[in-house]
C-alpha cells in the first residue's frame, strides 16, 4: 500500500518545515538547522525516486551521498562563520548580522 | 480507497517512523530552547535513517547515522554550547516582526499546497522492478567507475571546506 507517493509526502513535509524555520526562526543556529532539514527531506525523495522507479541501478542513492557529503561541508563553514560572527557582534541573532549594511 | 486487509507491516513501520521524524522536525523548529532543538535534530536524523533502512538503502542509512547523527549533531551541539549567552528558555524563539512570521507561515503553507497537490494529481504507474542485491558494490563501482571526477571533486571540496572552517574560525590576525 505505501509506495512512491507517500515517501514523497514525506519529503515534502519535512521539507516544509525546514522551510518554515528558515523563514521565522531568530537564532542563526536553527536556520541552518532548519536547512538540514531541508537536505535531509530531498534526500529521501532521492533515495525514495531510487527504490521504486529505477531498483536495477544506485543513482539516487549516489546523488543522496553527494548530497550528504556537500551538507557536512555547509554546516562546517556555516557554524565557523557563526563563531566568527559571535566574536565581533557577541550575538547569534540574525537581525545583528549586519556587518555588510551601511 | 482505504483498505485495512491491504496493510501490510512495512506499512505500519513506515506510518511510526515517519510519525516519529515528523515530531521531531517539528521539534526542531518550534522548541524555545536550542539545545531541545538540537537533541530534536538528531532524532530526525535517526528517523531519515530508519527511513533509507525501510527503503534497502542500508550504506546510505549506515552513512545517514555516522555524519548527521554522529558528526555533525555533535558539532552543532558544539557550538550551541559555546554561542549560548542568554538564557537557555530563549535561545531560539521565532522573529518579533509578526509581518515575517506571517509570510513565513503564508510562503511554506502555499509550498506545501502545491507540493501535495502535485503529488496527488500525478498518475502514478506501479513498477515492479527486482532490487539489486549487492547494493553497496554497484555504489562502490559507480563512484569509483562513471562517477570518478564528481568523487575526487566531492573530496577536494571536503578538504577545501574544512581548511577554510579552521581558518574561518580562528580568525586572521592583521600585521
Amino acid at each position: 500500500m505505501i509506495g512512491l507517493p507517500h515517501y514523497l509526502l514525506l519529503g515534502s513535509f519535512l521539507f516544509c518545515i525546514g522551510v518554515f524555520g528558515v523563514l521565522t526562526r531568530r537564532n542563526a543556529i536553527a536556520v541552518l538547522m532548519s536547512i538540514e532539514l531541508m537536505l535531509n527531506a530531498v534526500n529521501i525523495n532521492l533515495v525514495a525516486a531510487n527504490k521504486f522507479a529505477a531498483a536495477d541501478a544506485v543513482t539516487g542513492q549516489l546523488l543522496a551521498v553527494f548530497v550528504i557529503v556537500v551538507a557536512a561541508a555547509e554546516i562546517a563553514v556555516g557554524l565557523a562563520l557563526i563563531i566568527s560572527i559571535f566574536r565581533q557582534r557577541k550575538s547569534v541573532e540574525l537581525n545583528d548580522f549586519n556587518l555588510l549594511k551601511w | 480507497m482505504f483498505n485495512i486487509s491491504a496493510f501490510s507491516l512495512y506499512d505500519a513501520v513506515f506510518i511510526v517512523i515517519a510519525g516519529v521524524t515528523l515530531l521531531a522536525a517539528l521539534g526542531v523548529v518550534l522548541f524555545p530552547n536550542i539545545i531541545y532543538s538540537a537533541l530534536s535534530l538528531i532524532l530526525t536524523f535517526l528517523g531519515v535513517a530508519a527511513i533509507f533502512f525501510q527503503l534497502n538503502s542500508g550504506f546510505l542509512g549506515v552513512i545517514q547515522i555516522l555524519v548527521y547523527a554522529g558528526a555533525i549533531s555533535v558539532l552543532i551541539l558544539f557550538a550551541v554550547m559555546l554561542l549560548m549567552n542568554t538564557e537557555p528558555g530563549r535561545t531560539n524563539l521565532p522573529t518579533t516582526r509578526l509581518k515575517t512570521l506571517f509570510a513565513g507561515g503564508g510562503i511554506t503553507a502555499m509550498l506545501l499546497t502545491a507540493l501535495i497537490a502535485a503529488i496527488g494529481f500525478t498518475k502514478w504507474t506501479e513498477f515492479d522492478l527486482p532490487g539489486v542485491d549487492n547494493s553497496v558494490g554497484m555504489l562502490a563501482e559507480a563512484m569509483m567507475g562513471d562517477y570518478i571526477i564528481a568523487f575526487e571533486a566531492a573530496a577536494i571540496m571536503l578538504l577545501t571546506a574544512v581548511v577554510g572552517a579552521i581558518l574561518i574560525a580562528k580568525g586572521v590576525q592583521e600585521k
